[in-house]
């Protein structure tokens, strides 16, 4: 599936975590060791140059699978090829210099900022780790930087608890691009910001991407932002994914139930679109990734399910223009 | 839209001021509106907008220190709610005048279960007995949609997920049948298709009870589908105020207009989304005039001065020196 233009290959990755019943005690009581399968074989690849957006519920594995390709998180088994290169395989300090090619923007820019670093530091440090430069050469850089996303370079010397969330969304961003990466993956970037705010930093995303020629991992539950962001978009659920299209595709020809329901949801801010439209509205909650259902992740809730739903499990299939889909409605 | 009859509340220049390390924050400036019976207002607003406090203000929930409601009237039925005798609000609060919160894990109390949180509500103001108390409590739980009432009413609030704690609030909010209200970002915190269930919950419900609604978000899709009428609001102030449509349609203000503009449309392919430059407003710190104005594309040197309320016409006003 990967061609010259692959930048990033994910194939068939697991991220199980071991929640208890695994010590001598559990067993000998016979409880069952705890197992959530956070990301159960989740398979797809990021070309370069492209955003590829990675949408879905509280719990459905997006997080933890961005974190295990940037090997934050060890994945349970699978591949992570950057650039031909399995990431899962390498030890720490071979994966080291690789953590230059990949880097992060987090969600929640209160917690991902130093609180007792000045933004200087904090958006040196990757540069303090890598390279070898005097501190003015330091500065001049980091200055740099900061005028990139926007921020005025004389702050240099202030903390973070003096910026706002939009503010201190740019530093991290700022700090993202130090070391020049190739592939960044964005955790819910602007979910914590402000929709004026939101705007301002998804437009620096975009010009950055074009100006630096960057390849991003954009994860997100805001379909929205997604839309906006996305060249393809894949959608996960408990774990698995249940479909990848080119952006346009997947909003005006939605296949899996899931995806058609999710895009249901999102409100429109336009009323006389809102007063006729039927929107689908799923019945019960997301089921619980310690105990997901049998069959098809989303049989419990599907608006179309079969009797196969419920013990078969579909297969990701190819379904022609880019577009694959797991659902015995499309592949009987 | 419903038909306009009896106003059921009235806020004329509600003020309420913060007070901290000898700086003021008006947090609310001289807001007013009415809500008509069984109308849905949407009060619209980013971060220190003044949304929140409005409402808080209006149920005088506000906590002094650091918070006082320093002006202003809230009339319902005829009273002033911010003058009356604390005992008097309290017979109103959860019985006339109902709070859904943000945060349903915050806003529900961890150590009693959902049944004994519900019952709480009739027995204080209905006076009804403990049996009579549950029973109702589980008919609540079934109209907002839990299965298995009867037993789920023994749980906890952390033994059920988010949308369903918003449920367990709505349940209790609209126990006594009150006649208005107040929902303060009821889905923020909530699964995309989680918020889809509980919009159409609140819905159906109003429509059956013919209750009021005051849903306060940052979301503009949220009211598009789910208001009559629309407050946007801006440090501290309604800005404009207009009938829904016609706020979407034809928007005068130039902050409601960035943020129309700032919202990415999921159904079109966009090149550049447009930004309202700037940071949100430091209420301590309020430029000269119209707050927007550091922010406005379109400011003028007058601007300087506070802007006058512009009557667009009966039902749709703006805050703005900019000609119509």
């Amino acid at each position: 599936m990967s061609t010259d233009k692959t930048l990033l290959e994910v194939n068939n990755l697991q991220v199980h975590f071991h929640l208890s019943g695994g010590g001598l005690i559990d067993r000998l009581m016979g409880s069952k060791p705890i197992t959530v399968k956070a990301v159960d074989g989740v398979s797809f690849t990021v070309n370069k140059g492209e955003t590829l957006g990675l949408v879905g519920e509280s719990g459905c594995g997006k997080s933890t699978t961005g974190r295990a390709i940037l090997q934050l998180i060890k994945p349970t088994s699978g591949e992570v090829l950057f650039q031909g290169t399995d990431l899962t395989k390498l030890s720490n300090s071979a994966m080291r210099p690789f953590r230059r090619h990949l880097q992060m923007i987090f969600q929640n820019p209160y917690a991902s900022l130093n609180p007792r670093m000045t933004i200087g530091d904090i958006i040196s440090e990757p540069l303090t780790v890598f390279k070898n430069l005097a501190s003015q050469q330091l500065d001049k850089q980091v200055q740099e930087l900061m005028q990139r996303v926007g921020l005025n370079p004389q702050f240099i010397k202030r903390y973070p608890h003096e910026f706002s969330g939009g503010q201190r969304q740019r530093i991290g961003i700022a700090r993202a691009l130090a070391l020049n990466p190739d592939f960044i993956v964005a955790d819910e970037p602007i979910a914590a910001l402000d929709v004026s705010i939101q705007a301002q930093v998804m437009n620096l995303l975009q010009d950055l991407q074009k100006d630096l020629s960057l390849t991003y991992l954009f994860i997100s539950h805001d379909l929205r932002a997604v839309r906006y962001m996305s060249n393809r978009i894949a959608v996960m659920y408990l774990g698995k994914l249940v479909e990848v299209a080119d952006a346009n595709e997947i909003y005006q020809k939605p296949l899996h139930p899931y995806t058609q329901a999710l895009i249901s949801a999102v409100p429109v801010p336009d009323p006389k679109v809102e007063k006729k439209r039927q929107r689908i509205v799923l019945q019960g909650d997301v089921p619980s990734p310690l105990n997901p259902p049998s069959g098809c992740h989303f049989h419990t809730r599907c608006p179309q399910v079969m009797d196969k739903c419920k013990t078969d499990k579909p297969k990701f299939v190819n379904i022609g223009k880019n577009h694959s889909v797991a659902c015995f409605l499309v592949d009987k | 839209m419903a038909k306009s009859n009896s106003t059921i509340l009235s806020v004329r220049n509600l003020q309420t001021h913060f007070y901290g390390d000898g700086s003021v924050v008006k947090a609310v400036d001289g807001v007013s509106f009415e809500l008509k019976k069984g109308e849905t207002l949407g009060i619209v607003g980013e971060s220190g907008s003044g949304k929140s406090v409005t409402n808080l203000s209006i149920l005088r929930l506000i906590p002094y220190p650091p918070g006082k409601i320093v002006g202003g009237e809230v009339l319902f039925d005829n009273k002033d709610l911010l003058k009356i005798p604390e005992n008097e609000i309290r017979r109103i609060r959860g019985k006339r005048i109902a709070m859904i919160f943000q945060d349903p894990m915050t806003s529900l109390n961890p150590f009693m279960n959902i049944g004994s949180q519900l019952m709480e509500i009739t027995q204080l103001h209905e006076g009804l007995s403990s049996k009579e108390a549950r029973k109702k409590a589980i008919e609540m739980l079934e109209l907002v949609g839990i299965s298995d009432a009867s037993k789920r009413i023994n749980d906890y609030p952390h033994q059920f997920s988010g949308g369903m704690r918003q449920r367990v609030m709505i349940a209790m909010a609209l126990s006594c049948k009150p006649e208005l209200l107040i929902a303060d970002e009821p889905t923020t915190a909530l699964d995309v298709t989680i918020q889809a269930q509980i919009l159409e919950l609140i819905k159906s419900l109003k429509e059956k009870i013919g209750t009021s609604v005051i849903l306060i978000t940052h979301d503009l899709g949220i009211v598009a589908a789910m208001t009559d009428h629309i407050a946007v609001m801006y440090a501290g102030k309604i800005v404009e105020y207009a009938p829904t449509e016609e706020l979407f349609d034809s928007p005068h203000h130039p902050y409601t207009k960035g943020l129309l503009k700032s919202v990415p449309d999921p159904l079109i392919d966009q090149e550049k989304l447009f930004q309202i430059p700037g940071l949100p407003p430091d209420l301590s710190n309020l430029p000269k005039g119209c707050p927007f104005s550091p922010r406005c594309s379109n400011v003028i040197a007058k601007c300087q001065e506070v802007p006058p309320i512009q009557q667009i016409n009966d039902q749709h006003y703006s805050v703005c020196w900019l000609e119509n």
